[in-house]
C-alpha cells in the first residue's frame, strides 16, 4: 500500500481548516482596524498612547504581570463582569489596536485592569503599590517591584519624584527615599493609560442614567 | 480519505512490531544515542521545572519569598516553569518516545544518529539561551511563546533536523502493516512546524495587530498540547498497551474514528480560553461546539483502550509501564470530558480566569502526558542499554509520589478554583474573598509539589544508574510483583 500522499493531505486540510478560521480569519478581519474619530475633541478612539505608556507596555511584559491579571471585560450576557464594575461597556476588538502585545490574560488572580486607570489616577498611590502592595493593601498576594525603585540617600533637598507616604516598616531609613527609575515610571504610565470608557460604534456606553 | 488499501493494511488484529528479535535488537541500537540523549536532557529539564514550579507555587501564598531580585519574580518563574517542562521536558521526552516508535514500527533502524544527537544538543541550547532570556526580562509575555524571538529560530532549525528524520523512517519504512501509533506520530510531525512556525511569526516576529493575537495564541497554544503532545502520548498508549499485555488493540475502527475526529475538532479548541474575549461571537460559538464535540475522540480512544485492558487488570500489578501508561490514559479520559464541560459558557464563566485552569492544565500535561512518558521510558530504556532497571521498589516510590502528587494539586486547584469563581462571579462579593477561599488550596498545592519533586528525583536517580549500568543485574525486567513475567518479553 502507499497511500501516504492521500494521507499527509487529509491531516494538513483538517489542520489547514483550523488554521483559516483562527489564524488567516481574524488575521485579515481584526488585523487591519482603524481608530474611529472623536468629532468633540478631533482626537481618537482608543486614544494614542504616550511615549512612556508603550514603554510601560514593555515593563508590564517582562515582569509577567500578565500571569495575575486580565485586561478584558465580558458582556453582560456572558458574565458578570459589567455588574462588578471590571469596565463600564465590554471590550471589542478595536481596543486593543493600539498594543503591540495584547494582555489579554487567562487568570484573575488580581482584578482586572483593562480599566485601571479609571479606579486609580494618582501615579503616587500606583508607585506605592508596586513598590510594596502590602504597604496600601495588607492582604494582597501581589509580588512586591521594589526592585523597579532606587533606595537613595537625600542630597540637599528631597527629590521631587521620590515616593510619599510610605509609611511603617515599609518607609525608608530617616535621610534615605525610594524613587522610581526610568521602568517603574513608564509601567506607572501605562497602567494610568488603560481606561476604556469611550463609545465605539460596535460597543457603545451604556446610556448616562 | 478512507481508501480501502488503506482500512485493510492496518490489521485489526495486528499486535505492533512482528520482528525477529536480531532485527529488533538492532533497529533499538540504531536509536540508543539520539533517544537517550533526548531522555537524558528531558530527566534533566524535568527536575528545573519542578523546581521552578514549586517555588512559583508558593511565592502565591508567600509573596514575599524571594521576592529583591527581578529575575526570580512570579511573573518570570512561572513563565520559565511552563517553558522548562513544556519544551525542555515534555518535547524532548516525547520526541524520544516518538523517534524509538517510530524505528520499531516502521521497521528500520535510524540512520544518521549523529545528526540527530547534534540536533538534540543544538534544542537544548535553545531551551537554555530561552529561559534564561525569561529570566533576563526579554519575554513578551505571549503564553507558551514566552521563549524570546532570538531562541525560538534556534528551536525551529533543531526541530526541522528531528522532524524531518521522522518522516524520513516512515517513507522508507518496510512494507507490511501501518500501525495506528504510526498514524497519529507521522500528524504529529507534519503539524507542529506549521503550528510553531505560524505562531512566532505572527505573535513575536512581527506581532500581528491587536486582538488577533489572542486568536493566534490559544490556536497555537491549545493545538501545542493537542496536536503534538497528544498525538504522541496516544502514540505510545496505543503501543504500550497491547504490547505489555501480549494482546492486540480492541478495535481498528475506533481507532481510525477517533485519530480523524481528533485532527477535525481538537484544532478549532483553542478560542474556549476566551469566551466572552474581544472576538466576533462566531469564532468562539465555532470553538465552543469543537470543544464539545471533543467528547467523540476521547470516547472512542477511551473504549478502545478500556476494551484492551479488559479481563487483564491485574497486569497493572506487575507492569510499571502498564501502571504508569493506563493512568496516564485514565487521565486522558478524565481531564478532555472536563475539557468539554468547561467550554460550556455558564460553566466557563465560573472557572475561567482562575486557579481551576492551572489544574486542568496539569492533569493534561502531568496526569496524561508526563505518567505516559513515564511509562514509556520505563519501558524503552532497558531495551537500549542492556540493563533492567535496578529497583522496582524506587519505580514504585516514583509511581505513588507523582500519582498522589498530581491528584492532590489537581483536587486542591478544582476546588480553590471553583470557589474562587464563585467569588469573582458573584457581584456581591469583594475581591478580597476571592483570594481568602483560593488560599488554603494553594498550600496544598504547594505541598503536592514536593511530592512531585520527591518523585522526579527518584526518577533520576534511577535513570542515572541506568546509564551507568549500577545495581544487581537482574535475570528478568524489574516487575512490582517479581514472580510474574512480563507478557511479551523484549
Ligand atoms: C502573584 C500575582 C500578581 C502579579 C504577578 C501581579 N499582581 Fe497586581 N495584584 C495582585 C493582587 C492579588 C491584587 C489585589 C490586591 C492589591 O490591590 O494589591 C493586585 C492589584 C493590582 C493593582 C490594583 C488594582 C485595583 O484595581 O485595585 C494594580 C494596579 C496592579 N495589581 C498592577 C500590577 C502590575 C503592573 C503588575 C506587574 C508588574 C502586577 N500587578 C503583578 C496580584 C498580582
Amino acid at each position: 500500500m502507499n497511500k501516504l500522499p492521500l494521507f499527509v493531505i487529509g491531516v494538513l486540510c483538517t489542520f489547514a481548516f483550523s488554521w483559516l478560521g483562527l489564524v488567516v480569519y481574524p488575521f485579515v478581519k481584526l488585523g487591519h482596524l482603524e481608530p474611529v474619530p472623536d468629532e468633540e475633541t478631533g482626537g481618537y478612539f482608543p486614544p494614542t498612547l504616550s511615549g512612556a505608556a508603550v514603554a510601560g507596555q514593555q515593563v508590564y511584559a517582562a515582569n509577567g504581570c500578565i500571569y495575575c491579571h486580565s485586561q478584558q471585560v465580558r458582556p453582560a450576557s456572558l458574565s458578570t463582569d459589567i455588574a462588578k464594575e471590571v469596565g463600564p461597556r465590554r471590550t471589542v476588538a478595536r481596543d486593543y489596536l493600539r498594543e503591540r502585545t495584547v494582555f489579554l490574560g487567562t487568570m484573575r488572580t488580581g482584578p482586572d485592569l483593562a480599566n485601571v486607570g479609571l479606579r486609580k489616577t494618582d501615579p503616587n498611590w500606583l508607585h506605592r503599590h508596586l513598590y510594596e502592595p502590602r504597604s496600601v493593601t495588607p492582604w494582597s498576594i501581589m509580588p512586591s517591584y521594589r526592585y523597579l525603585y532606587k533606595m537613595q540617600k537625600i542630597q540637599g533637598q528631597p527629590s521631587a519624584n521620590a515616593l510619599r507616604e510610605l509609611s511603617g516598616r515599609h518607609a525608608p531609613e530617616p535621610g534615605y527615599e525610594v524613587v522610581p527609575t526610568d521602568d517603574a515610571n513608564a509601567l506607572v504610565a501605562y497602567l494610568l493609560s488603560l481606561k476604556r470608557n469611550y463609545p465605539l460604534p460596535e460597543a457603545p456606553l451604556p446610556a448616562a442614567k | 480519505m478512507k481508501s480501502q488499501s488503506l482500512l485493510t493494511s492496518i490489521h485489526p488484529a495486528t499486535v505492533p512490531d512482528s520482528l525477529a528479535s536480531h532485527e529488533r535488537a538492532e533497529i533499538d541500537a540504531s536509536t540508543r544515542g539520539p533517544v537517550l540523549l533526548f531522555f537524558g536532557c528531558s530527566v534533566f529539564w524535568l527536575l528545573v521545572g519542578s523546581l521552578l514550579g514549586l517555588v512559583a507555587a508558593w511565592k502565591m501564598t508567600h509573596p514575599g519569598l524571594l521576592d529583591s531580585m527581578a529575575w526570580l519574580t512570579f511573573g518570570r518563574i512561572r513563565p520559565a516553569h511552563l517553558n522548562v517542562v513544556v519544551y525542555g521536558w515534555a518535547f524532548q521526552a516525547g520526541i524520544g518516545v516518538a523517534l524509538w516508535l517510530m524505528a520499531r514500527l516502521c521497521r528500520i533502524p535510524l540512520l544518521h544518529a549523529k545528526l540527530l544527537v547534534s540536533a538534540t544538543l543544538f534544542w537544548n541550547l535553545g531551551v537554555l539561551i530561552g529561559v534564561l532570556g525569561i529570566l533576563a526580562g526579554d519575554s513578551r509575555s505571549v503564553e507558551w511563546l514566552e521563549l524570546p524571538g532570538y531562541a525560538t529560530p534556534i528551536l525551529f532549525l533543531a526541530y526541522a533536523c528531528i522532524g524531518v528524520w521522522a518522516v524520513i523512517m516512515f517513507r522508507y519504512r518496510r512494507p507490511g502493516h501501518v500501525y495506528v501509533s504510526q498514524w497519529y506520530l507521522l500528524a504529529a510531525f507534519l503539524w507542529f512546524p506549521w503550528l510553531y512556525a505560524t505562531a512566532n511569526i505572527l505573535l513575536i516576529w512581527q506581532p500581528v495587530q491587536g486582538s488577533a493575537q489572542g486568536a493566534v495564541n490559544w490556536w497555537f497554544a491549545r493545538n501545542v498540547l493537542g496536536l503534538w503532545l497528544t498525538p504522541i502520548g496516544l502514540a505510545s498508549a496505543f503501543y504500550m498497551i497491547p504490547k505489555v499485555l501480549g494482546r492486540p488493540i480492541h478495535s481498528y475502527y475506533l481507532s481510525l474514528l477517533g485519530f480523524w475526529a481528533l485532527a477535525l475538532f481538537y484544532s478549532w479548541n483553542g478560542m474556549h480560553h476566551l469566551i466572552g474575549g474581544p472576538f466576533p461571537a462566531w469564532m468562539i460559538s465555532a470553538s465552543v461546539v469543537a470543544s464539545i464535540l471533543m467528547i467523540i475522540p476521547v470516547i472512542t480512544v477511551a473504549i478502545n483502550h478500556h476494551m484492551t485492558m479488559k479481563g487483564h487488570f491485574e497486569a497493572l500489578k506487575w507492569s510499571p509501564t502498564l501502571r504508569f501508561t493506563v493512568f496516564g490514559a485514565m487521565a486522558y479520559t478524565v481531564v478532555s470530558l472536563q475539557g468539554c464541560l468547561m467550554a460550556i459558557p455558564s460553566l466557563n464563566t465560573i472557572t475561567h480566569f482562575t486557579d481551576y485552569t492551572i489544574g486542568h492544565a496539569h492533569l493534561g500535561l502531568y496526569g496524561f502526558f508526563s505518567m505516559m512518558m513515564f511509562g514509556a521510558i520505563y519501558y524503552i530504556v532497558p531495551r537500549l542499554v542492556g540493563w533492567e532497571w535496578p529497583s522496582a521498589t524506587m519505580i514504585r516510590w516514583h509511581f505513588w509520589l507523582a500519582a498522589t502528587g498530581v491528584l492532590l494539586m489537581v483536587g486542591a486547584l478544582t476546588i480553590g478554583g471553583l470557589l474562587q469563581g464563585l467569588a469573582l462571579y458573584d457581584p456581591k462579593v469583594s475581591f478580597q474573598s476571592s483570594l481568602d477561599f483560593a488560599t488554603p488550596f494553594r498550600w496544598v498545592r504547594g505541598i503536592s509539589g514536593f511530592l512531585l519533586l520527591a518523585g522526579h528525583l527518584v526518577f533520576a536517580c534511577l535513570f542515572v544508574q541506568m546509564l551507568l549500568k549500577i545495581g544487581h543485574r537482574r535475570t528478568g525486567p524489574a516487575l512490582f510483583t517479581e514472580s510474574k513475567t512480563e507478557a511479551a518479553s523484549l
